[in-house]
């Protein structure tokens, strides 16, 4: 398909005995942000670096605007930005410095670098700091300018490996803005991430990868669904109260599915937050006004338990196995019971 | 968002651009020095304790110079063994870099393969040039003097900074096999203490054990030592030189071609 800016088949990548990638295949549309999500480990930043021309695979292929990642890295690398893991700039230079230094690297013609520079220090709000070494910046700072940075060509396909990761709301909120942004302009971006919230934000299409497979490809709102939604838990102090609220929550929540656990009430539901009004409501006229309100978007840990029957880090060997004996863990058995039952 | 210049041809080629690239990066790992001036100092203090301490401590017990006062024995070791030490902070840097993750932005741009390692084995050659000069005058100051003539001695200094260069290529190499800069530092010592101390830079290799012989007074440090005091002395120069340019024409030719495929697989 001619519209796909990126296009993977069978990509694996081993480091000694561990196979951070077993065989993935990945097409990417043009001109939106695809989400790789996954937990530590999964093998987002591998592929990234493939895709990069950073790493080299060890079978499969990889192609983006048409171009071999292999064959032809060196006209990949002429059109692809990359942000890496670490906020790559150098702290010992200011952050003019570093944009001319990453201009002149990128091969941009000289007249053109100190005005790039400037653009793109002004549109990530950096002005005031351009003549300050690095090092002196926040982090939100720093990955500002790790973006700016791998924007100096105006590359048609980005990159962005966990760029939030490590930032506060605020900062977080202003980053996925300026990606918005660029993908307005027909930019192509690949945004690896451990937050289901910030694929669910930024991508239109998501792939879910573990242990180097890919486990799931699909839109972020068909994979919320798959999980069942918004989670709202009503603590009680008594058990005895819990299960009298119960049934006030199942007849105000109508088709969610709801359920007690010790004395907390759980609706889960895809209506999310509006639910939680009609729910309080006949709570408050019967006096049973919860002692704690807990409303939880489904994390990438449920989309791993719904997936694959296993949490997302740290998954014991028994869990990796298989599905059934996992249920002896008592603690996940209550969770993997009703996710089991909702998914049929 | 402001002004948009127009969109660039993504194929265009910069003319020059290996060039371009290698002084971009050079300049870069300047600026290090000038932000970072602990950087020189230490680099500058430990060959001056050296001076001091064989100058005034030991060297008083150093015998077989013959009729050469020590003081002028020992400086062009001591040149030899600053830039032999220096030589670590090639890949104490580049080790940085690759934790930094600096690296693997370098290696994701259109840029010279070579680059990265030219222009910062460049830029610890200027180091060395400013480190080598404080040292002589140093070693001025400890009464050192030439017995040959200015030219000689500019070319004994050539020929350390040139030494100090070629090292930089064996220490591009093992900065990029370690990749952690602590593990680059601590690398680096037991690697170079043998070659610095069981070499003529500080004592005659005459006064060594036999079995020790062969070993101290081929190897390249004592090359490069022997070389530069041919030409601060006096005596017979063209063979010991010649050798010592040998020695640094070999390891260049040996460890860039190793530095420049272990960078491009550095990740």
């Amino acid at each position: 398909m001619s519209d796909d800016a990126i296009v993977v088949e069978g990509l694996v990548k081993r480091f000694g005995e561990v196979a951070a990638l077993d065989g993935i295949d990945l097409r990417i549309p043009a001109g939106a942000i695809f989400g790789l999500l996954g937990p530590n480990g999964a093998g987002k930043t591998t592929a990234v670096r493939i895709l990069a021309t950073v790493l080299q695979p060890d079978a499969g292929r990889a192609e983006v605007l048409g171009l071999d990642v292999v064959r032809e890295a060196g006209a990949v690398r002429r059109r692809v930005g990359l942000a890496g893991q670490f906020a790559a700039v150098d702290g010992n230079l200011t952050g003019r410095e570093n944009l001319r230094l990453i201009g002149k690297l990128a091969q941009l013609p000289g007249p053109r670098i100190l005005p790039r520079a400037d653009e793109l220090l002004e549109r990530f709000e950096l002005t005031e700091a351009a003549n300050r070494p690095v090092r002196t910046y926040s982090g939100g700072m720093r990955r500002r300018l790790d973006i700016a940075a791998s924007l100096m060509r105006r590359p048609p396909v980005l990159f962005l490996d966990e760029p939030t990761t490590g930032l506060d709301l605020h900062s977080r909120n202003e980053l996925w803005s300026m990606i918005r942004e660029l993908v307005e302009e027909g930019t192509t971006v690949l945004l690896t991430t451990q937050y289901l919230e910030e694929a669910d934000r930024l991508a239109s299409r998501v792939a879910v990868i573990d242990h180097g497979h890919v486990i799931a490809n699909d839109t972020p709102a068909a994979l919320k669904a798959r999980l069942g939604g918004t989670v709202i838990e009503l603590g009680y102090p008594e058990p005895s109260v819990a299960g009298r609220a119960l049934e006030r929550v199942a007849a105000a929540a109508g088709g969610s599915h709801v359920e007690v656990e010790a004395s907390t009430v759980r609706v889960t539901s895809e209506e999310g937050a509006r639910l939680l009004m009609g729910v309080l409501r006949p709570l408050d006229s019967d006096g049973l006004e919860p002692a704690t309100i807990t409303v939880r978007e489904p994390s990438l840990d449920d989309v791993f338990l719904a997936l694959t029957g296993h949490h997302a880090e740290g998954a014991a060997p028994a869990d990796v196995a298989g599905a059934g004996p996992a249920d002896a863990v008592p603690a996940a058995a209550g969770r993997r019971g009703r996710r089991g039952r909702r998914m049929g | 968002m402001t002004t948009r210049t127009a969109d660039l041809d993504l194929d265009h080629e910069v003319p020059f651009g290996a060039v371009r690239d290698t002084l971009a990066v050079t300049q870069r790992n300047l600026i290090h020095f000038f932000r970072i001036p602990q950087l020189l100092v230490f680099s500058t203090i430990q060959p001056v304790i050296f001076v001091l301490l064989w100058r005034y401590v030991f060297g008083g017990a150093v015998r077989g110079t013959g009729p050469i006062p020590y003081v002028d024995f020992l400086m062009p070791g001591i040149f030899v063994q600053t830039v032999v030490f220096g030589a670590m902070g090639t890949s104490i840097g580049l080790a940085s870099d690759i934790k930094s993750g600096l690296l693997e932005r370098f290696l994701s741009l259109p840029m010279s393969r070579s680059a990265v390692l030219t222009g910062r084995t460049i830029a610890d050659l200027v180091r060395n040039v400013f480190v080598v000069m404080l040292m002589v005058l140093v070693g001025f100051a400890v009464g050192f003097r030439v017995h040959t003539n200015a030219a000689a001695f500019l070319g004994g200094l050539v020929l350390v900074v040139l030494f100090g260069y070629a090292l930089s290529w064996i220490f591009a190499t093992v900065g990029l096999l370690v990749k952690d800069p602590e593990t680059a530092q601590a690398a680096g010592f037991p690697v170079l203490a043998p070659l610095v101390f069981a070499s003529s830079v500080f004592v005659p290799v005459e006064t060594m054990p036999d079995w020790l012989h062969a070993f101290a007074r081929n190897q390249p440090v004592s090359v490069t030592a022997s070389a530069v005091r041919a030409l601060t002395i006096g005596g017979p120069t063209s063979g010991e030189v010649i050798q010592a340019i040998l020695w640094c024409a070999a390891i260049v030719a040996v460890f860039a071609p190793i530095a420049v495929r272990f960078y491009r697989r550095a990740l």
